[in-house]
């Protein structure tokens, strides 16, 4: 399947490469390369791309692309979800997924590899195993090997991947145990010019971290279990149970990991937590342009609206903005032409409002295309669709763990049209 | 362990010996390598002193290093003797990096790479589970084709193998296996057949895997494990899910009916959904009459789904909730190809959930999801702002959604679609424009409702100040006006005016083409734009020139009166273009319009040629007609066949027999969990419907109970699966096992009839229920049981023969073999056949009755203990004095290796044999005699050995120093060696009083071993227990010379230091048996250091056909010894 990977960095560099089968040569690159420069954004490189040989597949993360390399009739998705997870692995491991955390750890990198893929066919993904197979370093680690020579390759031989929980390491133990999950709820929502919501949808996720001693088994039910509409699984979840119960019963694996994800139906309303003010306007002839923006809070049920951001991709035409914040920092960058507001909290009092001309090249038509404007912001301890966790019980271990929920909503990918 | 460590050592250092010599010229890409890091090169150097070095972390720190080397893409390959020697250390860490490299180079350095196979070889035995795993894994990952065989027989090994977890590695090694040589094929279909039955979840994905790289053709193997691939498939790790569900998806096609058959006739009802196709509305006649068709043979036979057909679909949609994008999809597309219409709707749901994932993710499934729409378009339409477009979505993204959002455009939501379209052809993304502009014209011509309105909105959009989105404009205006250009004249005259500004080539050409096309709609214009064009002409691109051409022509047979001379004019400034095509066509133009009198008869039609009514063009999405792909397979992203595609199998006309999938007999495959046969027992009491299975138990255990299920599910259609479930309700399952095994063990005797040893096979079958799982092969098991009960008795008389005694058995052993061979040809296998039962039973008897039969093969051990004492005592006392070379060798037929040319000795030179003595100082060693003529004028004095550089763990005894060899005079000596039963040199000095010489004495792989007696029944039975991955056959042609028995033991016992086997040596205890046509020969030895067995059996057939069977614990021995042994036989 997959035949080898090869890591490129953002100025063209082969960093890496690791294969499977036979070696192929890095030339091969050569096609991503021509498909690179074809195409004028990073993120437009097509995934897929045939060469008279092979066919790469690739995927940017952390302005790193991970290119596969591929010989025969494959799933794409089935890479591209691999690749993905590849990166999730190093995240997981180093922190961090650049170039430079990869090159520091590429014996690590190496050894995760050679165990994720047998043959170019997927062997060991969990990243509970993959942990006891290979411990992630860390400074303290790293010192003592260096100076004992211990090794970070796991001595013991996971025993994880047999059993019927292959997510879950065996042999769990904790002093203090606890089972952390957080509900965060994204918005995504294209509000036009009039500020009526073309499209709204909310995104949900449980992100738990559960440090619990031995085979836990947990139940976590909901008050309004109705609200998801399209949920997808952690494979520890038991499906049959969801489906007559709804109720979500699992064995958690160890540490981090994503529960479930789920999806609120589009026939549900989607309260809009923030509105948005605006009077972006170029004058015909003049080489000037007015920016006025302003920011309000809305149906937030008495939470505050953090972490605001604001972007906004302006015209081509925008030579300089010349404008003044009420709150927060703004920057402009002549080059990209990307405008930011970093807002942070807004009072619902004296609204934020950033205000001011921005001066376009002298002589240039008046530019046809209003900009879009992104933005981002967090409220704490609020889900927006409502979903609340009923209860949460643990089997099958006689301790008594300490248990903790926490919601929050964020924008995704919400746009104002101006 | 250590010896194989040791072995490996001598192997890696001579190869580094080696290298150095040849670090240059090996390859010139290495060597240009070396010029330009030569830095690199350096490096290496010190990497070299650090592997060499005896501290684990200094040679771990270099490993990490090399694995930074290998990281960049550099070459590494001149550290491979080096590095190889580690591949048994104890180090874990050490060791997986080595195993990378070996990976990597083993194939540039096949040589070296074959002395690991021993680590692995052993590794393969050990009783943890995850070490023969990953030895499997490394030793199929080394791409050198010498190990095929090998390989082979590791995978069939492990195939057997208890844990599933190698079971599964030894699925991905056929793939390897597969790859690397084709010719295999046959073998390891035959191991899939084995893996396809395997019960574990673990092993399902991997297997099928194989399948599908190997043999995705026979599709005959998947039926019996249909149901039970279906049932496992919740808990099977996703990626196996994602590969199982799409071989499954090609297997339903060619076994079940289009469900959709009945549906098709309903949406011809209901049909106004794909009326607005322009295509579809040109083809819904001959559609109708075949749907008709369809729809009487529906009516005469009602469509009932296959439970099989069920049951796939219902297993696999829990997953569309799984977290992986690929799983979804391939389930996906498993409902797109497979599901009644009105089931497939659940999966839009999960598909649309796929559009958050990352940005390569959405870019798949949105290609596949524009696929889907144009098929079955309500099945996203309540998902129609899902796909609404947001300024940061990448260009390709957004084009793929734009596609989407076309294909969804009905009258009903076209104007919510329409208004999106305006936001984004204000965009900034000017290529995004562009494509919003065709699909605008597409709504267009799709759904006439609003074409006035696209038309009007495209219009508008000609005096945008950009002049890429004119241009788009024009050109999809030129495709709408084409459908009613009478209504639209106004709009062509405002296009004509704006070729004084437009000036991208193919706004410019279409514009031309418009007014030449339509110039009777505007018959004053249309000159004057000629006139402007033919002004511009020369500094026009090709394409517009060609349209200037045609306009021109155009107009010179509407209007010939007012264009003539301007016609003429572009037509004399087109012969003298550049461009040939346009000279071309001037040249063809005037040629038709132009009438001259020798104007050909075309001329006439010149009008009909150029003012033929043409069709309006039919904007078609590019998606459509690629669902002949399967969807979510790579072809289909690309729209072309990518190597290895699997075609999606169009529906039967009539379903198969659905019986093929039933799976009457249990499988005497072990029940590998026990929970899944506990769970089995639960279910079948419990005999619960199809979908109840709700009662919330533990996930994993899940996969029993569907298993059931199937069980009840196809009850129905089997008889023999209902009766089973019957005797399960009555029994416990235990019992219930056991029946069915004997039952099939029944049918399997039935079957095979013909097989020999059937007695045993019903003992074996009684124990089979508990020991299944330990026997790696029934045969195995057969042949060790059998010769078991022969030779218990015999097993004193074996241990007796201790190493040391046996050694010197060969001269004796040829003796026996003739007596014996006179007395009675050895049993061929084929009078074995006729006479096994019997026999059998004999034997079994023999057991009480033959005690005595070990005695005299006793006797034959105590003369042979005095002799070979003797020739101890013998060596002892010559080792100092002279010996003659009569006294040692005994048949004569040794061979004589040179040490020392006579030459480069200056006189003196040196030849050497293996006298297959036993070296009496050390019984480990193998005896070398050197034989000393000194051909100069000079005596040579002081003759002995000195820097002596053998791999770690070869020893050496040194001949004891000549003191005096006169000039012309012949001496002789023996020395011993210690091989490690490697075939690696002894590299040494042989010194003189004045010279040194450099010599190496390398043994051939025959020499590493000495005889031992074995009896027949004896030499079976340890043939029984090396098996497996330590049993290498081969078929050969025996040399016309040598194909008597003689000759052939003679050829054998000089190419290897074995004894003869004596044949028949049971022949007392049974009938005289006739004398056989094919005589079999055996051959038995020990490796000299480590003592393992090596045992060959010739086999000959009629016409110098004949098979030879080399078992040996060590494989690289058996595998160099198969070698030889063949040279030898064949030559």
């Amino acid at each position: 399947m997959i035949h080898s990977l090869f890591l490129i960095n953002a100025s063209g560099d082969i960093f890496l490469e690791k294969h499977w089968k036979s070696v192929v040569s890095r030339s091969v690159c050569d096609y991503f390369f021509e498909a690179q420069e074809r195409a004028t954004e990073p993120e437009n490189v097509p995934p897929v791309i045939p060469t008279p040989h092979h066919y790469l597949i690739s995927v940017l993360r952390h302005r790193i692309y991970f290119v596969a390399v591929i010989q025969s009739e494959v799933p794409p998705l089935f890479v591209i979800e691999f690749l993905h997870r590849v990166v999730d692995t190093f995240q997981d491991y180093f922190g961090v997924c650049t170039e430079a955390a990869i090159k520091d750890n590429v014996v690590v990198v190496y050894e995760l590899l050679e165990e994720m893929l047998d043959n170019g066919f997927p062997l060991a993904t969990e990243s509970n195993i993959l942990k006891e197979l290979i411990k992630p370093p860390t400074i303290l680690r790293t010192m003592v090997n260096t100076i004992t020579g211990s090794t970070n390759v796991g001595e013991q031989l996971p025993t994880g991947q047999l059993s019927v929980v292959p997510w879950r390491r065996t042999g769990v133990k904790y002093t203090n145990n606890e089972a952390y999950f957080d509900v965060v709820e994204e918005i995504d929502a294209i509000i036009d010019k009039s500020g009526s919501t073309i499209t709204a949808e909310i995104q949900g996720v449980i992100d738990a971290c559960v440090k619990l001693t031995g085979m836990p088994d947990l139940t976590l039910s909901f008050m309004n279990p109705r609200l998801l509409d399209d949920v997808s699984f952690h494979p520890c979840v038991r499906f049959k149970r969801w489906e007559a119960e709804r109720i979500l019963s699992f064995i958690p694996p160890d540490g981090n990991f994503r529960l479930l994800s789920y999806h609120v139906s589009s026939q549900n309303l989607v309260a809009i937590p923030v509105y948005v003010k605006h009077n972006i306007t170029f004058r015909e002839g003049s080489s000037q342009g007015r920016f006025d923006l302003t920011l309000g809070p809305k149906q937030t049920m008495g939470k505050a609206v953090e972490a605001v951001l604001v972007s906004s991709q302006l015209p081509r035409g925008v030579l300089n903005a010349n404008l003044n914040p009420s709150q927060g920092t703004y920057t402009f960058d002549p080059v990209t032409k990307l405008l930011t507001w970093d807002v942070g909290k807004i009072n619902p009092q004296k609204l934020p409002n950033l205000k001011g001309t921005m001066n376009l090249q002298a002589g240039a038509s008046k530019p046809d295309e209003n900009p879009t404007i992104n933005i981002q912001f967090k409220i704490q301890q609020m889900a927006i669709s409502g979903l609340k966790v009923n209860r949460l019980d643990m089997y099958g271990e006689k301790y008594k763990p300490f248990k903790g929920i926490k919601y929050m909503t964020k924008a995704g990918k919400f746009q104002v049209r101006t | 362990m250590s010896t194989a460590a040791l072995y490996n050592d001598q192997g890696a250092a001579e190869a580094a010996v080696e290298a150095g010599q040849e670090t240059t010229p090996t390859s010139s890409s290495s060597g240009a390598a070396f010029g330009l890091f030569s830095t690199d090169f350096k490096k290496n150097e010190d990497l070299k002193e650090m592997l060499e070095s005896n501290k684990e972390s200094l040679k771990l720190e270099a490993m990490k290093r090399i694995v930074q080397l290998i990281s960049k893409g550099k070459n590494a390959s001149e550290l491979f003797p080096a590095i190889v020697k580690n591949v048994a250390s104890k180090n874990i860490e050490l060791k997986k990096l080595v195993y990378v490299y070996l990976v990597r180079y083993a194939e540039e350095q096949q040589d070296l790479a074959l002395l690991s196979i021993s680590t692995f070889q052993r590794a393969l035995k050990d009783p943890n589970q995850f070490i023969r795993a990953s030895a499997l894994r490394v030793l199929s990952s080394i791409r050198v084709p010498i190990i095929v065989p090998i390989m082979m027989l590791a995978i069939k090994e492990a195939a057997a193998d208890l844990s599933p977890y190698v079971r599964k590695t030894s699925a991905h090694a056929i793939q390897k296996l597969h790859s690397l040589d084709p010719d295999q094929k046959e073998q390891l279909i035959e191991v899939i057949e084995k893996l396809l039955k395997d019960k574990s979840t673990l092993v399902a994905g991997s297997v099928v895997m194989a399948f599908e790289e190997v043999c995705p053709d026979r599709i005959d193997l998947i039926h019996k494990n249909y149901r039970k691939l279906c049932n496992l498939l919740v808990d099977v790790e996703e990626w196996g899910q994602v590969v199982i569900i799409n071989m499954l998806t090609r297997y339903a096609r060619t076994q079940f009916l289009n469900p959709n058959i009945n549906e098709s006739l309903l949406e011809e009802g209901s049909g106004g959904e794909k009326m607005f196709y322009g295509s579809d509305e040109d083809e819904d006649e001959d559609e109708k009459e075949k749907k008709a068709e369809a729809a009487a043979i529906a009516k005469r036979k009602p469509y009932v789904m296959d439970p099989d057909h069920r049951l796939l679909l219902r297993n696999t949609k829990p997953l569309l909730q799984s977290r992986n994008a690929a799983v979804v999809m391939a389930v996906a597309q498993l409902y797109f190809h497979l599901a009644p219409k009105a089931e497939v709707g659940v999966i839009a749901k999960a598909l649309v959930r796929l559009l958050r994932s990352h940005s390569e993710v959405q870019f798949v499934v949105l290609q596949n999801v524009a696929t889907m729409t144009i098929k079955r378009r309500g099945m996203f339409e309540p998902y129609l702002k899902s796909f609404y477009i947001r300024s940061t979505d990448p260009t390709q993204i957004k084009v793929l959604k734009l596609e989407v959002l076309t294909n969804l455009a009905n009258e009903t939501n076209i104007s919510t679609i329409l208004r999106e379209f305006q936001t984004y052809i204000k965009s900034m993304d000017k290529d995004f424009v562009a494509a919003t502009i065709q699909a605008i014209g597409r709504c267009a011509t799709n759904i006439g409702e609003v074409r006035d309105t696209c038309l009007n909105g495209l219009v508008q959009l000609l005096s945008n100040r950009d002049e890429l989105v004119v241009a788009e404009s024009v050109v999809v205006i030129k495709k709408l006006l084409q459908m009613q250009p009478e209504k639209h004249s106004d709009i062509i005259k405002h296009m004509a005016k704006l070729t004084d500004n437009i000036q991208v080539p193919m706004a410019r050409a279409s514009i031309l083409w418009l007014i030449g096309e339509y110039c009777e709609h505007v018959p004053r214009i249309a000159p004057d734009v000629l006139r402007k064009m033919a002004k511009s002409f020369t500094n026009e691109e090709d394409i517009v020139k060609l349209q200037i051409i045609n306009l021109a022509a155009k107009l010179y047979l509407t209007n010939s009166k007012q264009t003539k001379l301007l016609t003429q004019y572009v037509l004399n400034l087109a012969k003298y273009d550049q461009n040939y095509d346009i000279r071309d066509r001037a040249r063809f133009v005037r040629q038709l319009i132009v009438p001259t009198e020798k104007s050909g008869a075309l001329s006439k039609y010149a009008k009909k040629l150029f003012l033929a009514l043409k069709p309006a063009p039919v904007l078609e999405s590019p998606f459509k007609d690629r669902d002949h792909f399967q969807l979510g397979s790579l072809s289909h992203l690309l729209n072309a066949k990518a190597g290895g595609y699997q075609e999606l199998p169009e529906w039967p006309e009539a379903a198969p027999d659905p019986s093929v999938r039933n799976v009457e007999v249990k499988e005497s495959v072990p029940e590998w969990t026990k929970c899944s046969s506990r769970e089995k027992r639960k279910e079948k009491k419990v005999e619960k419907p199809f979908y109840s299975d709700s009662e919330g138990e533990s996930g994993p255990t899940e996969s029993a109970d569907s298993e059931s299920d199937s069980a009840s599910t196809t009850d129905s259609a089997s008889a023999s699966v209902s009766e089973e479930s019957e005797s399960g309700l009555e029994s416990e399952s235990e019992e219930e096992s056991e029946t069915e095994e004997e039952e099939e063990d029944k049918k399997e005797k039935k079957n095979q009839k013909k097989e020999p040893k059937k007695p045993v096979q019903e003992s074996e079958s009684e124990q089979s229920s508990e020991e299944e799982d330990r026997k790696p092969e029934k045969r195995s098991k057969k042949l060790k049981s059998d010769s078991e009960s022969d030779s218990v008795e015999d097993e004193g008389s074996e241990s007796e023969s201790s190493p040391s005694e046996s050694e010197d058995f060969e001269s004796e052993a040829v003796v026996t073999k003739k007596k014996k061979a006179a007395e009675s040809k050895p049993p061929s296998k084929s009078v074995r056949k006729e006479e096994k039962k019997e026999k059998k039973e004999m034997s079994l008897l023999d057991l009480d009755d033959f005690e005595p039969t070990p005695s005299p093969q006793v006797t034959p051990v105590n003369t042979l203990l005095s002799n070979s004492l003797a020739t101890d005592l013998e060596g002892l006392s010559l080792s100092d004095s002279i010996l003659s070379p009569a006294t040692i060798i005994p048949s004569g037929a040794l061979k004589n290796y040179e040490l020392l040319h006579r030459i480069t000795g200056e006189g003196l030179s040196v030849e050497y044999c293996f006298s297959r003595q036993p070296f009496s100082p050390d019984a480990n060693m193998v005896a070398v005699q050197l034989q000393f003529t000194n051909n100069s004028t000079s005596d040579t004095k002081n003759l002995h050995m000195e820097d002596v550089r053998l791999q770690s763990g070869m020893r050496v005894k040194e001949f004891p120093e000549i003191e005096l060899l006169p000039a012309g005079e012949m001496t002789s000596a023996v020395m011993g060696i210690d091989f490690c039963d490697s075939t690696q040199a002894a590299n040494f000095q042989l010194c003189s009083h004045t010279k040194k010489f450099f010599v190496s004495i390398q043994p051939p792989v025959g020499e590493l071993m000495r005889p031992v007696f074995l009896t027949e029944n004896e030499f079976k039975k340890e043939q029984g227990q090396l098996m497996g991955m330590n049993e290498i056959t081969e078929k050969l042609t025996l040399d016309v010379k040598c194909r008597n028995e003689h000759a052939i033991v003679q050829r054998v016992t000089t190419a290897a230091n074995l004894s003869r086997v004596p044949c028949g040596s049971d022949k007392e205890c049974s009938p005289p048996v006739p004398p056989p046509d094919y005589p079999v020969h055996r051959f038995a030895g020990r490796t000299v250091t480590s003592s393992s067995l090596v045992l060959v059996t010739v086999a000959t057939r009629e016409e110098g056909a004949a098979q030879l069977m080399v078992n040996c614990e060590k494989m690289v021995i058996g595998t160099m010894l198969v070698k030889d042994i063949l040279l030898a036989l064949t030559q």
